[in-house]
């Protein structure tokens, strides 16, 4: 029988998607903060640690209900799910290959660091100008804001930056 | 119950009540966007005031849940500031309110990252990055509205001569906050009250209205001692549970 190691486990753990953005996976989030063998003399088991994107995100009882469900259907229930929220989420954490999924999507990625200053331009995701124009802070889920193309005239969703 | 107790609903009551009252707004947002802005921003206040009533009712055990927490209580238990439960009169009001109080949260949570309990720390530092969103917003608007038309401007008007009764309740110290801030576990909100004005002041100044923060205040709701209208928006936030107790989705 094949060991179980963490990798395993993160490449199941891939295959889980963020409901509200189902191009990107838990891992490309973020979300997945550390997944970790506990010792425990009686019982070990496995702890996934997760954190959640924004506070009242509705997408966080889905996914952690998905990642049972991927650990059991791979025959694994000795496991734990930790949520934990500091350091707090942050889309810094979002990998390059998240970010390419997203424009190719067609939702234009978090285009600078959530530290940094928040004025550089948004780039639009079908056509690359830069010429764009906010219409709404809030878009269609709290990570999201709603932004228009002024040189191909659409509207698109851009993933904040947080 | 203990000081702590008692804080954690304080903090968790005002996050939870406001968000009530704008999700009020749910389909009926002046526009779509901002509909959804003010649904989104209610999301968060309900989100936060969940990591506050679940790290209370771990504390509290014995039947104690986040869910018996908000649903459960009744009027005289809830903690919230006043003028959080006053119902919309207008979108001004709605966008004022917000302003003040996103401002203030902002002020408090950015003290409470270093407070010496974690789990309230942790959850400061969640809330924060959304309160700044949440200030940007409704800061915005409040200039839009105020140096807007001259009906804006009249409603802005009407609703400042409302809330600024009520504001000044957050810069109150409660019993349990001075006993808390000796262990730095709570913020004096009385250490709050000057960067406040002088963040807000500015604002006022650029949507031309007038601000001046009195010494009189209407208070008492962390004392349970609420206006008429909070039993009316618990009894309809709370209705599928006082009718079907222990009801489940």
């Amino acid at each position: 029988m094949k060991l179980l190691t963490e990798h395993t486990i993160l490449e199941w753990l891939e295959s889980v998607k963020d409901p509200e953005v189902p191009v990107l996976s838990i891992l490309d989030l973020g979300i997945v903060r550390k997944v970790e063998l506990i010792n425990d003399p009686i019982n070990p088991f496995w702890e996934i640690t997760i954190t959640p994107t924004y506070s009242g995100c509705p997408a966080m009882d889905v996914i952690s209900t998905q990642i049972r469900m991927i650990l059991f259907a791979n025959g694994i229930s000795n496991f734990r799910i930790k949520q934990v929220l500091s350091p707090a989420w942050t889309t810094d954490w979002m990998s390059d290959a998240g970010r390419e999924k997203l424009k190719a999507y067609g939702i234009a990625p978090p285009q600078y660091s959530a530290s940094g200053k928040d004025n550089s331009k948004v780039v639009c995701p079908n056509c690359g100008s830069a010429d764009t124009t906010v219409i709404s802070e809030f878009g269609s889920t709290a990570c999201k804001a709603l932004y228009r193309c002024e040189n191909c005239l659409e509207p698109f969703d851009y993933f904040k930056c947080h | 119950m203990d000081h702590l107790h008692n804080y954690l609903l304080h903090l968790a009551d005002n996050a939870l009540i406001l968000g009530h009252r704008n999700s009020e707004w749910c389909g009926h947002g002046p526009v779509l966007e901002q509909d959804i802005a003010l649904t989104n921003i209610s999301l968060d206040l309900l989100g936060q005031a969940r990591y506050f009533y679940q790290y209370a009712a771990s504390r509290a055990g014995a039947g104690v849940t986040e869910d018996s927490l908000a649903y459960l209580r009744d009027t005289r238990e809830f903690k919230n500031f006043l003028v959080l439960e006053l119902p919309d009169s207008d979108w001004g009001f709605t966008v004022l309110r917000q302003y003040l109080f996103s401002q203030y949260q902002y002020l408090l949570y950015e003290k409470l990252v270093d407070a010496s309990d974690q789990e309230i720390a942790a959850i400061a530092e969640k809330s924060l990055k959304e309160v700044a969103y949440h200030v940007r917003w409704s800061k915005e608007w409040v200039i839009r509205l105020g140096d807007g038309t001259t009906e804006s401007r009249k409603k802005m008007i009407a609703s400042w001569n409302i809330l600024k009764d009520y504001v000044g309740e957050f810069f109150i110290a409660s019993d349990e906050e001075k006993m808390l801030t000796e262990s730095n576990m709570a913020v004096d909100p009385v250490t709050l009250r000057e960067k406040w004005i002088s963040l807000v002041n500015p604002v006022f100044e650029e949507a031309t209205l007038e601000f001046r923060l009195q010494k009189w205040t209407q208070q008492g709701g962390r004392q349970g001692m609420h206006t008429e209208h909070l039993g009316y928006l618990l009894a309809e936030m709370q209705y599928m549970q006082r009718t079907y107790p222990g009801m489940e989705w």
